[in-house]
């Protein structure tokens, strides 16, 4: 029997292995400065399946970039544990698997474009072709200029093509899109979308909730170090509970509207009323039945804007 | 060795022209001042080497030292802007990295040493092609231990703090190891003959038609060899956090 559970064990520690391209485990990284020591991350599991498309939120300090060191390995976790496809971080990235971009940094000067491209497609074993990369990026048109020479966005959409170039099964970025203008960060998520529809797995942090309501499949909220919640981005904005009900009704008692069934409570600006509702179902059909003369009337979910707000604030997340 | 790598990072170091063209001119310049009054000197300071050779392997001693150990100073730069991580994070091995960095820092120095033989020759230095080659052959080995030297430091100094760093140490280096003058007897040669500065200037020797270095000679530069490349790849592999 014992031997029968241990095959049934090491079947499904496999099968994890495999099917899962991010895993970690209590991770834990402290800093020491001064006489201050911040828990940068504090515990932090991820897991993240092949093909998933999976953004990282969180405050300014919540410990996303920390936590993206700790998964590349760049950085030895405190306690804790990190790997990649199955194997150590350090190996993903020996094998050309991975391709990156970190929040801080720039571009090495006195090459072109297209030189440096080139340059680094030859470290790796099966990189694309530069023509390929470029493309891929949109920066045909920047191919010719050196580096030295870029505007930030420009540098930001080359790091870009530096971190397709690998062709990698993981990209790991870390607000990628940060001083991109509109038609770039459009043209970078159509981009990602066709790596998506290829299997290849993606892991980002972003400030932007547009970025992560739209293109990611999972969302991974942390603050103060610690995840404070990981699901479907619709999960989350449901962890909030509420939706609204906007409506234009000028003569209605406003007490009378905060009393209704569903409704937890009400705001009205000029002859907009706002209706916050646990349930907005009961809510809708109550306000229909005793104000038929509702005009305009929208019923929306609260953003993912709400929901990180709620979720992030202090208290919340502080241990 | 990736020979498309290394030829982008060739390419790169000489296409920054301000950087290749102190690399070069300063030693020469500071050859001529020196070397260019006392150029009738056959046998300066009773060392039995003529001043024009003499101070040409001095200057190609600290013009050599100053190339490779500047490879610090692009280490630190590139560490600034977060290069060195983002390497980190590409197949591309440490042993790669460096391979092409001290490729690069050698192709500078035998520029700047080609250079001083040049302006060597229009002030009289001859020698028979062997006793150049030897000559070469000990300035290029004795400048390994100057290469981990600049790794060293382009690990450990930020990008600002370079600049002052390396020159100042190459200078100091230069100094007591007799680029300037013959250090010949006395506590000044005891010193000088435990630093690797000393016997890169002793390259000059072979035109004595000795062997040029002595064992300590080569026990000095192979010790400095170790020590500073032990200092380099501990700090390389400390390095890795965001600065
Ligand atoms: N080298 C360091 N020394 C001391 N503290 C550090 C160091 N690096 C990061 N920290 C601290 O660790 C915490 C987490 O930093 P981290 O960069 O991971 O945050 P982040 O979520 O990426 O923030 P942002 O959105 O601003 O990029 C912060 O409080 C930061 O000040
Ligand atoms: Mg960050």
């Amino acid at each position: 029997m014992a031997s029968l559970d241990s095959v049934e064990t090491f079947v499904r520690t496999q099968r994890e292995q495999i099917d899962a391209s991010v895993e970690a485990r209590g991770l834990v990284k402290t800093y020491r400065s001064g006489a201050r020591i911040v828990r940068a991350v504090d515990g932090v599991d991820v897991s993240i399946a092949r093909g998933e498309t999976v953004a990282l939120l969180g405050p300014n300090g919540a410990g996303k970039s920390t936590t993206i060191d700790l998964l590349l390995g760049l950085l030895e976790p405190d306690a804790g544990e990190a790997s990649l496809f199955g194997g150590p971080p350090q190996e993903a990235v020996a094998a050309g698997r991975i391709g990156s971009m970190l929040q801080t940094g720039s571009l090495i000067r006195d090459l072109d474009v297209q030189e440096l491209v080139e340059m680094m497609a030859s470290v790796y074993p099966h990189p694309l072709c530069v023509e390929d990369t470029l493309r891929q990026a949109r920066i045909e048109e920047l191919a010719d200029r050196r580096t030295q020479t870029l505007s930030g966005g420009e540098t930001q959409r080359v790091r870009f093509a530096l971190a397709l170039v690998s062709d990698p099964d993981l990209l790991v970025l870390d607000e990628p899109t940060v001083g991109m203008d509109v038609e770039a960060r459009r043209a970078f998520w159509t981009t990602m979308r066709q790596g998506a529809a290829h299997g290849r797995t993606v892991l980002f942090a972003t400030h932007y909730m547009d970025e992560a309501d739209t293109y990611a499949d999972r969302a991974i909220l942390m603050a103060h170090g610690k995840v404070v919640a990981a699901a479907p981005t619709t999960e989350i904005k449901g962890l909030v509970g509420t939706r609204t009900i906007r409506a234009t009704l000028s003569d209605a008692d406003d007490a009378d509207l905060g009393a209704l069934e569903g409704v937890l409570q009400m705001e009205r600006h000029g002859d907009v009323v706002v209706l916050n509702c646990s349930d907005s179902d009961r809510a809708i059909r109550a306000l229909l039945d005793h104000y038929p003369e509702a005009r305009d009337i929208e019923i929306a979910s609260a953003g993912l804007e709400d929901a990180f707000v709620l979720l992030t604030s202090d208290g919340n997340g502080a241990s | 060795m990736n020979p498309v790598y290394l030829r982008y990072e060739l390419l790169r170091t000489f296409r920054n022209r301000r950087y290749v063209l102190f690399a070069i001119l300063i030693p020469v310049a500071l050859y001529f001042a020196t070397a260019g009054p006392s150029r009738g000197e056959s046998d300066l300071a009773g060392t039995g080497i003529s001043a024009p050779l003499y101070f040409m392997v001095g200057l190609a001693a600290f013009g050599g030292m100053n190339a490779v150990v500047s490879i610090g100073g692009r280490i630190a730069a590139e560490r600034s802007v977060g290069w060195t991580r983002q390497l980190r994070l590409t197949p591309l091995s440490t042993r790669g990295y460096f391979r092409a960095k001290v490729a690069t820092a050698y192709a500078l120095a035998l520029v700047t040493l080609g250079v001083l033989y040049f302006s060597g020759s229009t002030l009289g230095v001859r020698l028979p092609a062997g006793e150049w080659l030897r000559m070469t052959g000990l300035i290029l080995i004795g400048l390994v231990p100057f290469v981990a030297l600049g790794i060293f430091l382009g690990h450990i100094l930020t990008a600002e703090s370079t600049g002052p760093a390396i020159g100042g140490i190459t200078a100091l280096f230069a100094l007591l190891g007799g680029t300037w003058f013959p250090i010949q007897n006395g506590v000044m040669h005891d010193i000088a003959e435990a630093l690797p500065s000393y016997w890169l200037v002793q390259a000059s020797h072979v035109s004595l038609g000795g062997p040029g270095w002595t064992g300590l000679g080569w026990f000095v530069v192979a010790a400095w060899t170790v020590a500073l490349g032990a200092l380099a790849a501990r700090a390389y592999r400390r390095d890795t956090q965001r600065i």
